[in-house]
């Protein structure tokens, strides 16, 4: 793809309208108590935790009330202080029913935080031990559990912890209003996750339609000498973990390996900052920093809610949403999920909540494949979308096989590109799907 | 002249006999006894080659039939009357053996069923509405609407009613089940020809949900199980017919609410 751009970047991939005005100018607001908390035992890659209350049982902010099941698992804290009312199943931001603690917050909040820890003297076990009893999981979106990543494998070898502040996702303004507001929060966490994993190398990398950002996070980097801020490209999907490190690095991560394989660690700049909160103020993973934006949305913000709040709630405390908002979207608007109760709360991960109007949702009819061969041009991992999707289709898993399906990561570069309007990403999904069930 | 003629001749004709020679060598030696089964089964078999079994033509579809790894009644294209041939030749009576037919069991169609308040955009097919949350409908449980198991069935005998449900045309399904393997909500499920009385419904949600989610759906209340000795089971807020111990007389059908455990040919109206 030919690209003005002199910074850094990889193959393929797409520059969608950045739309981050809304909300970019927004600091970050406290969001008041909820009537009501719902916090799924499901908010993590892995296992899901295993209830340790009961109707009834009365819990304060930050105790235990879900512990973790295994090594890829995450406890849960209660978010409130309050009562239990219910340990049910309710529909949460996936769009299927988990079980969950609904919590009724009372007035009078009462902590129980993990002790604090001293950032200098903590030894590189302490923080991988905090960053597990708090329950942090990675902010990029899958949810995985943090401290597992800060443990690779003995015989890898790790040289590079990159931070990944790209935030490619077109709306999202989370990341960047970090990079603004807290840089040194950020960079303390960066130094952590150094000091966990015994690496001595950092990169923070920006997409350079974030100026402010960069500068903000250089001029704190100068007391560093072992971390740089360096600029990247802003295309999508530049925030994926594989095509920062070819940007950065400009290492390959092979399909089907981790980039531990290729002796880098990728995190989040939420993540950063939530190690960095959990070890110098012992406070667990409790609360989830979210853009709320769309044109849907009466007023455009940046909040930090307690999880497990209730997607309704958050949007009237943002004015309510407008008369011709026709889509609630969590997460960004390539990858999030579009969602129908809106009951569902807010989970550690939850990135930010769109409410759309029908000018920007491009429902348009699906037209016949045109082989222009855009979405193979564009496709970030180098493979052939449209005969993915149509193998899928047909139910031609082995073909779809032997095209390497499965290293799909399903950014939805494909889907946005396509002139026909058809569903690449949806279709290579399910095709995905019936590939992982035939292996199984 | 002649001579160069007859010369040729001789070659060539020798050449047949020593090939020939060969070929029959080869035969005897290098012969792979096969089941001649097989061969009476491919006879049967329409010959076409079409692949529509999911095998690499007629004669494979032979060879796995007489292996056993596939039913008699697989070819999709020779219908009933193929599957009476080869069953006769499988030794498996077919005229006796119980002709089974696939059963919706549901009922919630755009009517009944409670709609999201968004809708959905994306592929137009049950397995792809089902890795998310579902289609239009609320119900986690019931048909989706998407008619993968009308595009499955090779014998158009599946149709989409008006209602928005599928529908099996009897007098053409020849009882293949390719649509219950289509239906990623396992709503289908094959019955025999005579059976009548079926729970229209898969849903496990407690009663509350169940209420609204769908207008007809089983919402878990017990009374068919209390009343049938046995003959009705509650799984997790579900009524389950068990066949075994089923007695059609004793099941209550004007108590039930919603009308989900019913007679097949029952109209609504």
């Amino acid at each position: 793809m030919f690209s003005l751009s002199k910074h850094k970047t990889f193959r393929g991939g797409v520059h969608p309208p950045e739309y981050k005005h809304p909300s970019k100018d927004k600091p970050f607001e406290i969001m008041p108590l909820p009537k009501r908390i719902i916090v799924p035992l499901s908010q993590h890659l892995g296992k899901p935790a295993l209830s340790l209350v009961k109707k009834g049982s009365e819990v304060k902010t930050g105790s235990v009330i879900a512990e973790a099941q295994g090594v890829v698992s995450s406890p849960i804290h209660s978010p409130v202080t309050g009562k239990v009312t219910a340990v049910t199943t309710t529909v949460n931001t996936s769009g299927f029913p988990k079980e969950s603690i609904i919590i009724e917050p009372s007035e009078i909040e009462e902590f129980d935080f993990l002790p604090t820890l001293n950032c200098e003297t903590i030894s590189a076990e302490e923080i991988i031990e905090r960053v597990r009893l708090a329950g942090i999981v990675g902010q990029g979106g899958a949810a995985f559990p943090a401290s597992v990543k800060l443990s690779p494998p003995k015989d890898k070898k790790i040289d590079y912890i990159i931070l990944n502040g790209c935030e490619c996702e077109p709306y999202l303004t989370r990341d960047y209003r970090y990079m603004l507001e807290q840089p040194e929060a950020v960079l303390a966490g960066l130094q952590l996750i150094m000091k966990a994993t015994g690496v001595d190398k950092g990169i923070v990398g920006i997409e350079d339609n974030k100026p402010l950002a960069i500068e903000s996070m250089k001029k704190a980097a100068k007391t560093f000498n072992n971390i740089s801020v360096e600029a990247v490209e802003t295309k999508y999907p530049q925030g994926a973990e594989k095509m920062l490190i070819k940007a950065l690095n400009g290492r390959e991560v092979p399909p089907g390996k981790l980039p531990l394989d290729s002796g880098i660690i990728v995190q989040n700049i939420g993540t950063a900052v939530s190690i960095y909160v959990a070890v110098v103020k012992g406070e667990p993973s409790i609360t989830a920093a979210l853009t709320i934006t769309g044109n849907g949305i009466k007023e455009s913000k940046n909040l930090i809610v307690r999880v497990g709040t209730p997607i309704d709630e958050v949007l009237n405390y943002c004015g309510g949403v407008t008369n011709d908002a026709i889509k609630v979207v969590v997460g960004g608007p390539m990858m999030g999920v579009s969602q129908y109760d809106f009951s569902a709360p807010v989970m550690k991960a939850t990135s930010g909540i769109l409410v759309l109007t029908k000018q920007e949702v491009a429902e348009k009819p699906e037209t016949p494949c045109l082989r222009c061969g855009k979405c193979v041009e564009a496709c970030p991992v180098n493979l052939i979308p449209t005969k993915l999707a149509r193998y899928s289709q047909l139910g031609k898993i082995e073909e779809a096989e032997a095209l390497d399906i499965r290293v799909c990561m399903e950014c939805g570069t494909c889907a946005y590109t396509c002139p026909a309007n058809i569903p690449l990403v949806q279709w290579i999904r399910l095709g995905k799907k019936k590939v992982m069930e035939k292996v199984k | 002249m002649e001579l160069e003629i007859l010369i040729a001749v001789a070659t060539m004709g020798g050449l047949g006999f020593i090939f020939a020679g060969a070929l029959a060598v080869a035969d005897k030696k290098l012969r792979v006894e096969e089941n001649p089964l097989i061969a009476q089964v491919n006879e049967v078999l329409p010959g076409a080659n079409c692949g529509g079994c999911g095998y690499a033509g007629c004669y494979d579809f032979s060879v796995n039939v007489v292996a056993g790894k596939t039913p008699v009644t697989g070819c999709p294209v020779g219908g009933q009357d193929t599957a009476i041939d080869v069953a006769t030749l499988m030794g498996i009576d077919a005229s006796t053996s119980v002709r089974m037919l696939p059963r919706i069991l549901c009922c919630g169609d755009n009517e009944e069923a409670v709609k999201k308040m968004t809708s959905y955009y994306g592929p137009l097919s049950c397995s792809a509405m089902a890795q998310i949350s579902g289609g239009d409908k609320l119900c986690l449980y019931g048909c989706l609407g998407g008619a993968d198991c009308v595009v499955a069935c090779p014998f158009d005998a599946m149709v989409m009613n008006e209602h928005g449900l599928p529908e099996v045309i009897d007098e053409l399904c020849t009882g293949c089940g390719m649509c219950v393997k289509a239906c990623p909500r396992n709503i289908i499920e094959m019955h025999p020809e005579d059976r009548e009385v079926f729970v229209f419904c898969k849903n496990h949600d407690d009663p509350k949900t169940s209420k609204n989610v769908c207008h007809v759906s089983c919402m878990g209340c017990g009374i068919c199980a209390r009343k049938s000795d046995g003959g009705v089971v509650m799984d997790n807020y579900l009524a389950v017919i068990d066949y075994e111990k089923f007695d059609e007389t004793k099941i209550p059908f004007d108590k039930c609410s919603t009308k989900v455990i019913r007679k097949q040919n029952f109209s609504k109206n």
